[in-house]
């Protein structure tokens, strides 16, 4: 019994969002579309243990799928020209339930994508568009969104549950957006795709400072977005940072958890078939001709540390002047701190501190821990250690990962 | 989780192999390959040279150890090429194997890859600890 439920959700992994695409594009109802889709995986679970796993299980599930929502349909007496489709497509199909064709349905890319740019709709709150992604595409369970996320699994079900009233209350069609919202919609989908990939690389609650499970998802729907928009060079770009910043994630934690700075990392554990694939996605986007963007400029930073066998050895101006064309594109104030970091090593702390200097004046870093943290390095390296013990305290007050504070009070008792 | 598939074929089903129709077995592997990239779970995959003249064995049962050329003979099953999946589970590992289009006398063997959290005990290890100074002392941090 376990191990067709396990069968049923790897099959859900692999095929999920392909169901729910095709179903989508019959019915023209995501909501439904995912219902129907729930709906055939409970018939799975509660038929597959006796009559065995069947050949196909994509096609059972599809099919089963399908038969429900004709039977609705026809309950509603809605004899539209898409059930009459539908329906005569079935009649022609030469297996019964208990044999399904293997070729009896084709998913197609486009209705993925459409799933994609759905999940991630501007009508959804951002926690809304990541949990619908990783259920819809990521093909995960409540369970393992909830286990992912460290919250209760009735949480991430009712953000679902109200995700999808909000698509239906809003008539949100199922479609790709028009030309003239692409690059904000996309932008909106890689966000998404990005932000859950931060939480597992850098978890901001928890005790655990890494979470790779989460960001294995991550990287996973970012490689599928890359699939189905392979002109995209943001899509290949965010790719090529998740695998650049990824690939030091065995030498980023202690075996007890705790975080290892970038400075006393072993990069003998930092893994080259990992950073080999993303600068190989770096430079397919590059390829595509088309310049560098936001995610683009951030890999080619990662890169710089992937391929730096040091510390010292490390390209320092060549990261600065990233920072520099990356905030003039898109400008940000932790970009801005990144850069001032930059400065330090390619000129000296003091230059950065009038960085960071100013950055604290504008205040739009008030209540992060990262700007204190920062400001207290440079005091620390310019001998000014009061004054750097008491940034890091205060950074450790503001930090929300415990194990982030233990680096940080650890910091200010000087003992790092 | 890392699952390798290793491709494993008896000299007869290599035999097959080079009797079939050679661009219905590209179109088939193409169609797998793609798959797995396209579902996001591809790491790493080649084909290992069939052509003995590039290939040889190192046997360790003597020091110096032998080389000759190889491998040859027998029926055994060669290893004749692999694939480096990233999935969740297990059974989600053995679907996407099953669905590699091979033939009879071929075997995919799908061995979990070890990663670092497997080596959580070793981290004590004296060897690993003495490599920790080594690197330290020799600047490479």
């Amino acid at each position: 019994m376990t191990d067709v439920r396990r069968t049923v959700e790897a099959v859900w992994r692999i095929e999920g969002a392909r169901i729910v695409a095709t179903l989508a594009r019959m019915t023209n109802d995501v909501v439904w579309a995912e219902d129907l889709a729930q709906e055939a995986v409970v018939d799975a679970l509660t038929q597959w243990p006796a009559a065995g796993i069947p050949q196909n299980p994509a096609a059972w599930l599809t099919t089963v799928a399908k038969r429900t929502a004709i039977d609705a349909w026809r309950r509603r007496a809605r004899l539209d020209d898409r059930y009459r489709h539908i329906a005569q497509g079935l009649a022609a199909d030469p297996a019964g339930p208990e044999g399904i064709a293997a070729d009896s349905w084709e998913p197609i890319d486009d209705d993925v994508l459409r799933l994609v740019f759905t999940a991630c709709h501007p009508v959804l709150a951002r926690e809304a568009q990541v949990a619908l992604t990783l259920r819809l595409i990521g093909g995960l369970t409540s369970e393992e969104i909830a286990r992912m996320f460290l919250v209760p699994v009735g949480t991430i079900q009712q953000r679902i549950v109200r995700a999808k009233k909000t698509l239906t209350a809003a008539q949100v069609p199922f479609e790709v957006p028009d030309p003239s919202e692409w690059r904000a919609r996309l932008g909106s989908v890689l966000g998404v795709i990005y932000l859950i990939f931060t939480e597992g690389y850098a978890a901001t609650s928890g005790d655990r400072w890494i979470r790779t499970d989460l960001a294995n998802e991550a990287l996973r729907l970012g490689r599928v977005l890359a699939g189905l928009t392979p002109r995209e060079p943001e899509a290949h770009a965010l790719v090529a940072l998740m695998e650049l910043q990824a690939s030091r994630f065995a030498a980023r934690v202690r075996p007890d958890g705790s975080p290892v700075l970038l400075a006393d990392q072993d990069r003998a554990q930092w893994d080259q078939a990992q950073i080999g694939r993303g600068r190989a996605a770096l430079a397919r986007s590059d390829a595509l001709g088309r310049g560098r963007a936001s995610y683009a400029l951030q890999a080619a930073i990662a890169e710089c540390h992937a391929v730096a066998p040091s510390v010292p050895g490390t390209d320092w101006a060549r990261i600065v002047l990233l920072y520099e064309v990356l905030g003039r594109i898109a400008p940000n104030p932790v970009v801005e701190l990144n850069r001032a970091v930059a400065v330090s090593m390619a000129t000296g702390p003091a230059s950065a501190l009038l960085i960071v200097d100013e950055l604290a004046r504008d205040g739009n870093l008030r209540g992060s821990h990262l700007l204190p943290s920062v400001r207290g390095e440079l005091l620390a390296r310019l001998g000014r250690s009061t004054e750097a013990r008491a940034e890091f305290t205060a950074a450790a007050a503001l930090t929300k990962n415990a194990r982030e504070r233990e680096v940080l009070l650890a910091k200010a008792a000087g003992e790092l | 989780m890392k699952y390798m598939l290793i491709m494993r074929a008896t000299d007869a089903a290599r035999q097959d192999y080079e009797k079939a129709d050679f661009a219905e077995i590209i179109e088939k592997m193409g169609a797998y390959n793609e798959a797995l990239l396209k579902a996001g779970v591809m790491l790493a995959g080649d084909g290992l040279a069939d052509s003995m003249a590039d290939n040889f064995v190192v046997d360790f049962s003597a020091d110096p150890p032998i080389v000759t050329d190889g491998p040859y003979g027998e029926t055994h099953e060669l290893f004749s090429g692999f694939w480096m999946i990233q999935v969740g589970s297990k059974e989600e590992a053995q679907e996407w194997a099953t669905r590699c289009p091979l033939g009879p006398g071929s075997k995919l063997e799908v061995r979990r890859v070890t990663e670092m959290s497997d080596f959580g005990d070793l981290a004590d290890h004296p060897v690993l600890k003495q490599q920790e100074t080594w690197r330290a002392e020799s600047g490479q941090v």
